[in-house]
């Protein structure tokens, strides 16, 4: 049995305490927010490193990535040589009214083309007006932060391992050849 | 000519307060509810803290169109937002600010500003009843039935005051108050401001308006000016409360240097009344029905009646 008017006490306590501290209302278009590092905004697209592999196109779940592009030969240099074709890209559009920024397409492009920017401020008023073409999504590749620094706690990353060993095999004198030569 | 001079600036200067205390209330009602809630509330209208975000609402309440619905009593309906409005700019004129700085000192001061303010709730009743609306309609018999479950303890309450003063006239029980009343007259001070809000159908006692179950109740069908206009009643009844508290029990103008700044120890006293019928908003979720009918009969009636006997036995003592 609780004592008689603690309920009461405990509303005023309550709503007392709220006056006196700060209110956690986000003055959003005043003030930006503070995102947390590696934010879904939008997906930038660096379009220099595309190869047009359809890695992107073929793996995103919701099909929103929309990718034209065409062949160009380049005849041989040389007297006999060989022709070499390029992949050149006409379009690289992402509907993001499809997308369910589930990141897939970033983790999965073998030369880093796409992105994560944490601009978010994108809103049409038209859905159609959403699919954006690849100079809208290469002028957000201008907002994609450095990726954050690495957890001082957290396991060294394989490739300075790789790296390091390359190092000191190059640093260390070649193994002694055996004169006698292979029996 | 001199006298005429006088009414007519007495009665500019009841208007001037009935005018802007009622905003000032509503805004702080906006922040104070706000803050307690960890929002800032309006922040834009104005520029500064959204001081102005009452004076938008009124320019919205103006553009908004006026709808009758065909089936109510018109002229009912649209009279009774100013029965509901009008008592509280008149009980204003009997509240005193300050030794002499009242609109009218009269010698049944609290019996004319109780039976004046009765009148308020017959605006919200009238409202309920011309709206031929059943919300609207369940509503007015919610607010009739507090009416006169609250009425009582209130009316108790407030002739505790009266007989510990042995006057009607408010700014005779001004002048009789000593400090000690606050403690001699504490239970009554309670039930008064609880039977107060109560009677403003103020949260937590807004079963007759219940936006959730009743939309409003009897103010369903209103819009624009009228619905204004029982907002506006709405803040007006909490600063007449708030007034009334503290002239009857807070002691009006007795404070620290009361003969140069009585008026501003009153308007301080009201804002602190006011403070705390917010908080209780706030605070508060809302009491249901047979809650709000037993915390009246089985609870404020009696300790009134005790108050009642306390002060009788009190005040034969001292004389």
């Amino acid at each position: 049995m609780t004592r008689f008017g603690s309920g009461l006490l405990a509303g005023l306590k309550v709503t007392w305490r709220n006056l006196v501290r700060r209110s956690v209302t986000q003055h959003y278009p005043d003030v930006k927010p503070e995102l947390p590092p590696r934010s879904r905004g939008v997906i930038a697209l660096q379009e220099e490193n595309c190869t047009v592999c359809m890695l992107c196109a073929r793996e995103c779940p919701a099909w929103c990535i929309h990718i034209d592009s065409h062949k160009e030969v380049t005849p041989a240099e040389v007297e006999g040589g060989r022709d070499r074709s390029h992949n050149m890209l006409d379009r690289f559009a992402i509907d993001f009214s499809l997308c369910m920024y589930c990141s897939i397409c970033i983790e999965v492009c073998p030369f880093d083309a796409l992105h994560w920017s944490p601009e978010f401020e994108y809103a049409e008023h038209d859905i159609t007006d959403l699919v954006h073409e690849k100079d809208r999504l290469r002028e957000w590749m201008w907002t994609v932060p450095p990726p954050p620094a690495l957890d001082p706690a957290g396991e060294e990353p394989k490739e300075i391992k790789a790296a390091e060993i390359a190092a000191a095999k190059r640093a260390a004198p070649p193994p002694p050849v055996d004169p006698a030569g292979p029996q | 000519m001199a006298e005429v001079l006088d009414v007519a600036l007495r009665c500019a200067a009841v208007l001037t307060a009935f005018l802007t205390l009622p905003l000032l209330v509503g805004q702080a009602e906006h922040k104070v509810m706000a803050h307690m809630q960890s929002r800032t509330g309006p922040m834009y209208a104005g520029g500064f803290h959204g001081w102005a975000q009452l004076v938008a609402d009124g320019v919205k309440f103006m553009q908004k169109e006026d709808v009758i619905p065909a089936r109510a009593d018109r002229v009912i309906f649209a009279l009774a937002p100013a029965v509901a409005l009008v008592p509280y700019l008149v009980v204003m004129v009997a509240i005193p600010l300050g030794p002499g700085l009242v609109g009218q000192d009269l010698d049944v001061g609290l019996f004319f500003v109780l039976a004046v303010m009765g009148v308020g709730v017959l605006g919200t009743l009238m409202g309920a009843i011309a709206s031929a609306n059943k919300y609207s309609l369940l509503g007015g018999l919610r607010v009739a039935v507090q009416l006169m479950s609250y009425e009582l303890p209130f009316v108790l309450a407030a002739a505790s005051v009266a007989m510990a003063a042995g006057t009607l006239s408010l700014v005779g029980i001004v002048g009789a108050w000593q400090w000690w009343w606050l403690l001699w007259q504490a239970p009554a001070l309670v039930v008064f401001l609880v039977a107060g809000l109560a009677e403003l159908a103020r949260p937590p006692f807004d079963m007759p308006l219940a936006d959730a179950e009743l939309v409003m109740g009897p103010l369903t069908e209103y819009g624009g000016m009228r619905f204004a206009m029982f907002l506006l009643a709405e803040y007006a009844g909490i600063v007449v409360l708030a007034g009334l508290t503290s002239v009857l029990f807070l002691g009006g103008w007795h404070g620290p240097f009361e003969d140069q700044l009585g008026w501003l120890w009153t308007l301080a006293k009201v804002g602190l009344v006011s403070f705390l019928v917010i908080w209780a908003r706030v605070a508060y979720p809302r009491l249901r029905e047979d809650q709000l009918q037993s915390l009246a009969w089985k609870v404020l009636v009696p300790v009134a009646l005790a108050q009642l006997v306390l002060t009788t036995v009190v005040a034969v003592v001292l004389a």
